[in-house]
C-alpha cells in the first residue's frame, strides 16, 4: 500500500517537478514566465505527436524540449529584447499555448502511443518500499533526479550559474562586468521552458499516454507557486513536486476506493493546498527564508536613468 | 607623457535633456585626472559613455591613438578600462568571493574555489586591506564595498580607473586611505580618473583637473595652475552666491522632542541607535554625517514612515512615536523626501492631482464623497505661480518635469499647510543651482516665519550657510553639536567619523 | 556594427494610436498563417467571421450579447490594474456570480421581478466579491500573489459549480444533465428586438459609467489613482494601501460575478457547466488593451465580441476547436507588448570596433 502510493506520488509529482525547475531557472535570471501552464500543454502535444510518428518516447522528449523551447523564445524575446511587461507576456503565452495546441491536437485525440517504460535498476529495484517507487520508474524520473543536483551544481559551483544568478539580482552589476545581460536572461528562459515542456511530455508519454485537450488542468499554475514554496532551490522544488505528488495520488486513491465525497470537491483539494501552501511560504520568505532575485520581474534598461 | 586616452567633442541625450553637449580632455599615461563639477554637470554620463554603457550621439574616444567605439562594458574592461560607479555594482545577497569572481577573466566554467580565492587574497594583501571573502556584501560597510568595487578592477589589470565621486560615502580618514592607494597605483603606471566635487580633495591628489559645466569641459589646468578659488568660479560661474543671514536670535522654545529613539531595519539591525535631538522653535538644524548612517531612518521615523522600536518622538504635548503618516503631517511635520521620484510623487497623475496628495480629503477639495475639481485646479493655479513651477500642459503628468520642478512641486505641497516643522532629506540633490537656490530661500523664508527645519543634507558647504547648529550622526548615534559659526570642516569630519565627540549644546 | 536601442523623446499620439491597431492587423497575420497550417483558408475565414458578427441584426445582436460578460468582466479587471494588481480570476468571478444569482432565483423564495433581480444582483456581487476578496485579503495582509491566487480560484469555483449542478441543485426533470432548475419568468431579464439581446447589455454601460464616475471624480477613485501610478507615495501621504487592496479587488470580482448574474438572468436561465466559456479571460486582453479607460474597455469587448460570435461560426464549419480563439488572443496581446516597445524606444545601427 505505502509502496504504490509512493510510486503514484513520484509518476504525479514528476510533470510538476520538471515544470518548477524550469520556472526556477527563469526567475533565478529574473524574468517571471507565467506561461508554464501554456508551455507544459504544448510540451505535452508535441512530446506526443513526435512520439506518435516516430515511435519513440525519446523523440517525443526531444521534440517536446524543441517545442516549449521555441515558445519560450517568444516570451524571451518579449520580455528581454522588448522589455514587455513579464506578467501580461506570460499570460499571453498561457492562452496561445492553450488555443494552439487544441488547434492542433485535434487529430491527436483518441489516438494512442506506447509511453514511456519503467526501466528497473537492477539490484536497487528489489528493495523493500523504495524499490518499486524510486528504482523501477521510467527514464525521465531518473532524470528528473538528476536534473535537481544539476541544477544546484550549475547555480553554485559553476561560473555561468554564479553570472545568471547575478543577472538576477542585479544586472547592472553583471553588466559592468562584461556579461550579457540579455543573452543569459533569454536561454534562461528558453532552456527553463524546455524544460517545462518535459514535464508536460511526462503528462502524455507516461502518466496517460494520450492527447487529451488542456490536460495540463492547472499544473502550470501549481508549479508556478511551488516556486515561491522552494525559495528558487531545487532541493525544495523536488520536495514541493512530491508533496502535490502525495495529494494527487491521495485523491486518485480516494476516487478508487469510493467515498461519499464528491468528485469534484476532491479535485478541488490541490488547488485549495497550493493557495494554503503559497500563503505559507510567502509568509515564511518576508522572514528571510529564502532569497527572491532582487530584480524579479523587473526589466533591464542600461540606459534607464534612476 | 604618452597621451592613453583622448575624448573628442562628445555629446549625449536623453529624451528632453542634454546630459553632454561638448566635451574633450585627454588623460596621459600615469596621471591622476581629476573631472570636477557640480551635480549635473554630465560627469557620470560622460563616464558611462567612456565604458560604453551609454552610446554617444557625437564625437569620438582615441585610446592609444586609435579611434574606439565601446557598445558594452565588455568592451572597455577588454582594453583595460575599468570604472568604480557611484552607486556600487554589487550584489549584497552575495558573498565578497561570488561578487569579485564574476568580474575576474579567464574564469573556467567549473573552477577551483581555492585557487581563486588565494589569487583574491594576494591583491587583498599587497594593498593591506582588511576584507573577509566569505562574508556577504550587505553585511559589509559602504568602505569596504568600495574596496570590493577595487579590487574587481585591479585583477582586470585596468590601465586606467574611473573612481565615480569615490569619497562622497567615505568619512574624511577613510578617504585618506584611499588616495594613498590610489597614489601606489599611479606609481605603478596606472591612469586615474578622479570624480569629485568636493574641493580640498581635487586640490591634494589631482595632477590635472578638467572643469565641467553643463555639459561642457571649459577647461583644463595643471597643477600648479589652479587653486580653490580659480576652480570654484570655473565651476560656479560668475553666479553670486549669496548668504543668508543667520537666525541669530533663536527662540527656546522646544518645537519637537527626541529622546532616546531606537530604529531597527528590515535585517534586525539599529539604523538609529539611542538617538536624542531637540529642535527649537525657528531653527534651522542640520544633520551632517556620511551617507547611510541613519539620516534616512531618521526622516522616516520621525514623519512615521517607519516603526520605532524604542524611544519616543514629542511634539509639544503630542506623543507622535506611533503615528501614521498622515496624523505626523496633520500635526504638523512636513517632509521632503530623498529619493523624490520613487516616494514624493503620483508619476502619472497632473501637478494638480500631486499638489493635493496629502490634503485630498480636507472639506475645501470636496463635494462629500465628489472631488471638488474647480477648488483642486484652483489651488494648482495658485501654487503654479507661487513656487514658478514650469510645467507643460495642466494635464500632462508629472513625470515629465525637470527634476526642479518636481521638487518644487513637493515643496509646494509639503509647505502649503503652513507646517511647524520641516523634515529635508538631500534637498537639493540632483538639482541644478538655480534651483538649488530657491530651495535655499523656502527654508530660510520658512524659519523667519517660525517654522523650523531638520535639514539632511551630505554637502557640508549647504550645512554651514543654512544651519543654526550643526548635528553630526554616525551609525545611527547623535555624536555632537557644531556650532557652524565657529567650526571647521575637518573638526565636523573627525566627528562624521566617530573619532571625537561633543556633546554640548 | 551592433543593433542598439535608444528612448524616443516623445513618444508621438499618432505612433501611440497606430501601434494597437497594427499590432492586430499583425496577430491576424500570424492567426492566418496557423489556420492555412490547419487546411482553413484564413481569408475565407475572416470573412465568415465578419459577415456573421456584422453582417444582419441577427449577427449584431449576438455580438452584443457576446460583448456583455466582456464588458462587466472587462470593467473589474481594469479596475484592479488601475493599482497594479492583476485579477486573472474573473472567470471564477463570474461563476460564483451565477452561483449567487442562481441561488437566489431558486430557493429564495422572491416572487415579485423587482425584489428578485435585487437579490439576485446583490447576491452575485457578494459572491463574486468575497471571491476576489480571498486574494486580495492574502495580497493586503501578506503580499501573497494575487495572480496566482485569483488564478487558482477559478479552478476551485469551476469545480464548485460543478458539484452543484452535478449535485445537490441537478434538476430532478434534467435528464441527468449537469443543469439546474429553469429560472421563473419573474428572475429573468427582458429581452428586446426578438433577439437574445437583454438588459444586461444596458446595465454593462450603466455600470461603465459609474466606474468612470467614480474613478475620476470620487475621492476614493483618487486614492487608487495615486496609489496605482506610485504605491510608496501613496503610503507616504497617509494613504492605506492595504485596506484599498482589499477593496479594490473585492469591487472589482463583484463586477466580475455581475457578469454571472447577467448570463443567466438574461441568457441561459439556470445555472450549468461551463456556464462561461473562458469570458474571465479574455477580460484580460479587454482590460489590456482598454488601458484606463471605461469608454476603451466597452469599445474592444465589441471587437471581441465579433471574435466570438465569428469563433463560434468557424466552429461550426471547419470544426475548429473554441479554443483557437484563445491562440488568437494570445497572439494579439504578443503583438501589443512588442508595440509597446516601439512605442517607447527606437532601434539604431551602432558601429563597435572589434576588441580581441
Amino acid at each position: 500500500m505505502v509502496e504504490i502510493l509512493l510510486d503514484a506520488t513520484i509518476r504525479a509529482g514528476t510533470p510538476i517537478l520538471f515544470a518548477t525547475l524550469g520556472a526556477i531557472l527563469n526567475e533565478r535570471a529574473g524574468i517571471i514566465n507565467l506561461g508554464i501552464e501554456g508551455l507544459m500543454l504544448i510540451g505535452a502535444l508535441a512530446g506526443f505527436a513526435g512520439t506518435f510518428t516516430s515511435g519513440s518516447p525519446l523523440i517525443g522528449v526531444v521534440a517536446a524540449f524543441a517545442a516549449a523551447f521555441v515558445a519560450g523564445g517568444i516570451h524571451a524575446l518579449i520580455t528581454v529584447q522588448l522589455r514587455g511587461n513579464q506578467i501580461v507576456s506570460g499570460l499571453a503565452l498561457t492562452m496561445f499555448g492553450i488555443g494552439i495546441t487544441a488547434l492542433f491536437g485535434r487529430t491527436m485525440v483518441g489516438e494512442t502511443i506506447t509511453g514511456l517504460e519503467r526501466v528497473a535498476i537492477p539490484g536497487l529495484a528489489q528493495l523493500p518500499v523504495v524499490g518499486r517507487a524510486v528504482f523501477s520508474q521510467d527514464l525521465l524520473i531518473y532524470t528528473s533526479f538528476v536534473l535537481v543536483f544539476a541544477l544546484w551544481f550549475f547555480f553554485y559551483r559553476t561560473r555561468v550559474g554564479l553570472a545568471l544568478r547575478t543577472v538576477g539580482e542585479n544586472p547592472a552589476a553583471a553588466d559592468t562586468c562584461g556579461l550579457s545581460v540579455s543573452c543569459y536572461r533569454f536561454f534562461a528562459v528558453t532552456i527553463g521552458a524546455g524544460l517545462v515542456g518535459i514535464g508536460g511530455a511526462y503528462l502524455s508519454l507516461a502518466m496517460t499516454p494520450m492527447w487529451i485537450e488542456n490536460m495540463s488542468a492547472g499544473r502550470g499554475w501549481i508549479a508556478v507557486a511551488l516556486v515561491i514554496f522552494s525559495g528558487w532551490s531545487s532541493q525544495r522544488a523536488l520536495l514541493g513536486a512530491y508533496l502535490f505528488g502525495g495529494i494527487t495520488a491521495m485523491q486518485l486513491r480516494f476516487q478508487a476506493v469510493g467515498t461519499d465525497i464528491s468528485t469534484h470537491i476532491l479535485q478541488m483539494l490541490p488547488y485549495a493546498f497550493t493557495i494554503l501552501v503559497l500563503v505559507v511560504s510567502t509568509i515564511r520568505l518576508q522572514k528571510g527564508a529564502g532569497q527572491q532575485p532582487q530584480s524579479l520581474g523587473l526589466p533591464y534598461d542600461r540606459e534607464d536613468r534612476k | 607623457m604618452a597621451e592613453l586616452l583622448q575624448i573628442k567633442n562628445i555629446r549625449k541625450t536623453f529624451p528632453g535633456v542634454v546630459a553632454l553637449d561638448d566635451v574633450s580632455f585627454s588623460v596621459e599615461a600615469g596621471e591622476i585626472h581629476t573631472l570636477l563639477g557640480e551635480n549635473g554637470a554630465g560627469k557620470s554620463t560622460l563616464m558611462n559613455v567612456l565604458t560604453g554603457l551609454y552610446h554617444p550621439d557625437r564625437g569620438e574616444l582615441l585610446l592609444d591613438g586609435k579611434q574606439v567605439q565601446f557598445t558594452s562594458p565588455r568592451n572597455s574592461l577588454a582594453r583595460g578600462i575599468g570604472m568604480v560607479h557611484q552607486h556600487f555594482m554589487l550584489v549584497p545577497a552575495h558573498t565578497v568571493f561570488d561578487n569579485i569572481l564574476l568580474a575576474m577573466d579567464r574564469v573556467p566554467l567549473i573552477y577551483d574555489r581555492k585557487t581563486f580565492q588565494q589569487k583574491i587574497q594576494k591583491i587583498i594583501d599587497e594593498f593591506e586591506l582588511d576584507l573577509d571573502l566569505n562574508a556577504r556584501v550587505w553585511k559589509l560597510s559602504i568602505g569596504a564595498q568600495q574596496w570590493i568595487e577595487l579590487i574587481k578592477l585591479l585583477l582586470r589589470d585596468c590601465r586606467l580607473l574611473i573612481l565615480d565621486e569615490p569619497t562622497a560615502v567615505l568619512t574624511p580618514q577613510e578617504a585618506d586611505r584611499l588616495f594613498a592607494v590610489l597614489r601606489r597605483l599611479q606609481q605603478q603606471g596606472k591612469s586615474i580618473i578622479f570624480i569629485s566635487h568636493k574641493m580640498r580633495e581635487v586640490m591634494d591628489i589631482s595632477d590635472r583637473v578638467t572643469v565641467l559645466k553643463k555639459g561642457r569641459s571649459i577647461a583644463t589646468l595643471e597643477r600648479g595652475q589652479f587653486d580653490r578659488e580659480t576652480l570654484a568660479t570655473l565651476m560656479i560661474g560668475s553666479d553670486q552666491i549669496p548668504q543668508w543671514q543667520k537666525n541669530l536670535q533663536m527662540s527656546d522654545k522646544i518645537v519637537l522632542d527626541i529622546r532616546n529613539l531606537s530604529v531597527r531595519n528590515d535585517r534586525g539591525l539599529a539604523d538609529l541607535d539611542d538617538f536624542s535631538l531637540q529642535l527649537k522653535e525657528g531653527e534651522i538644524l542640520g544633520i551632517a554625517g556620511v551617507a547611510g548612517n541613519g539620516q534616512k531612518a531618521l526622516a522616516e521615523a520621525l514623519t512615521g514612515l517607519k516603526p520605532v522600536n524604542r524611544g519616543r518622538i514629542l511634539a509639544g504635548e503630542q506623543d507622535l512615536t506611533h503615528s501614521s503618516a498622515r496624523a505626523s503631517y496633520i500635526s504638523g511635520i512636513a517632509h521632503i523626501p530623498e529619493d523624490r521620484k520613487s516616494i514624493g510623487i503620483a508619476p502619472d497623475l497632473n501637478v494638480a492631482d500631486n499638489l493635493i496628495m496629502k490634503s485630498f480629503k480636507n472639506p475645501c477639495y470636496r463635494h462629500g464623497i465628489f472631488q471638488n475639481l474647480r477648488a483642486i485646479r484652483g489651488n494648482a493655479r495658485d501654487k503654479v505661480s507661487r513656487f514658478a513651477i514650469k510645467t507643460g500642459s495642466d494635464t500632462a503628468p508629472v513625470r515629465y518635469l525637470s527634476g526642479g520642478n518636481i521638487q518644487k512641486v513637493i515643496i509646494a505641497r509639503e509647505l502649503s499647510e503652513r507646517p511647524k516643522v520641516l523634515v529635508a532629506l538631500y534637498p537639493t540633490r540632483g538639482l541644478d543651482i538655480g534651483s538649488a537656490e530657491y530651495v535655499h530661500k523656502v527654508i530660510t523664508d520658512g524659519a523667519a516665519d517660525g517654522m523650523s527645519t531638520i535639514l539632511i543634507a551630505e554637502d557640508l558647504d549647504e550645512l554651514l550657510k543654512l544651519c543654526d547648529r550643526i548635528a553630526v550622526i554616525f551609525r545611527g548615534r547623535l555624536i555632537g553639536y557644531a556650532d557652524p559659526r565657529t567650526t571647521t570642516r575637518e573638526e565636523i569630519g573627525l566627528m562624521m567619523s566617530g573619532e571625537k565627540r561633543r556633546i554640548a549644546s | 556594427m551592433k543593433l542598439v536601442t535608444e528612448r524616443r523623446d516623445i513618444s508621438s499620439p499618432l505612433l501611440r494610436f497606430f501601434a494597437p491597431v497594427a499590432s492586430i492587423a499583425v496577430a491576424l497575420v500570424c492567426a492566418g498563417f496557423l489556420l492555412l497550417a490547419t487546411g482553413v483558408n484564413p481569408l475565407e475565414a475572416y470573412r465568415e467571421i465578419l459577415y456573421e458578427s456584422l453582417g444582419s441584426v441577427y449577427g449584431l445582436s449576438e455580438t452584443l450579447v457576446k460583448a456583455t460578460p466582456l464588458i462587466f468582466a472587462g470593467l473589474g479587471v481594469s479596475l484592479a490594474f488601475r493599482m497594479q494588481i492583476w485579477n486573472i480570476g474573473a472567470e471564477g468571478q463570474i461563476y460564483m456570480g451565477a452561483m449567487g444569482a442562481t441561488w437566489v432565483a431558486l430557493f429564495s423564495g422572491l416572487t415579485n421581478h423587482w425584489l428578485l433581480m435585487a437579490g439576485m444582483f446583490a447576491a452575485a456581487m457578494i459572491c463574486g466579491g468575497v471571491w476576489a476578496g480571498v486574494a486580495g485579503f492574502l495580497r493586503a495582509r501578506w503580499e501573497v500573489n494575487e495572480v496566482i491566487v485569483t488564478l487558482l480560484m477559478n479552478y476551485i469555483a469551476i469545480l464548485l459549480v460543478d458539484f452543484l449542478v452535478y449535485g445537490p441543485w441537478r434538476d430532478p426533470q434534467g435528464f441527468n444533465f449537469p443543469l439546474t432548475a429553469q429560472f421563473a419568468d419573474a428572475a429573468r431579464f427582458a429581452n428586446y428586438f426578438d433577439t437574445r439581446l437583454h438588459s444586461g447589455f444596458f446595465l454593462a454601460l450603466l455600470c461603465a459609467l459609474l466606474l468612470y464616475l467614480f474613478m475620476e471624480r470620487t475621492i476614493w477613485g483618487y486614492q487608487i489613482r495615486v496609489i496605482g501610478s506610485n504605491p510608496q507615495a501613496a503610503r507616504y501621504a497617509g494613504m492605506r494601501t492595504g485596506k484599498t487592496i482589499f477593496a479594490v479587488l473585492f469591487i472589482s470580482g463583484a463586477i466580475a460575478g455581475v457578469a454571472g448574474f447577467s448570463e443567466v438572468a438574461g441568457l441561459q436561465y439556470r445555472l450549468s457547466h461551463g456556464i462561461s466559456p473562458g469570458y474571465g479571460y479574455t477580460a484580460i486582453i479587454v482590460a489590456w488593451l482598454a488601458r484606463r479607460s471605461a469608454v476603451g474597455v466597452i469599445i474592444v469587448s465589441l471587437l471581441m465580441g465579433v471574435l466570438l460570435v465569428g469563433g463560434d461560426s468557424l466552429q461550426m464549419l471547419w470544426q475548429l476547436p473554441i479554443a483557437f480563439i484563445y491562440a488568437f488572443q494570445g497572439l494579439i496581446l504578443f503583438c501589443l507588448l512588442a508595440a509597446d516597445f516601439f512605442i517607447v524606444y527606437r532601434l539604431k545601427l551602432v558601429r563597435g570596433t572589434r576588441h580581441g
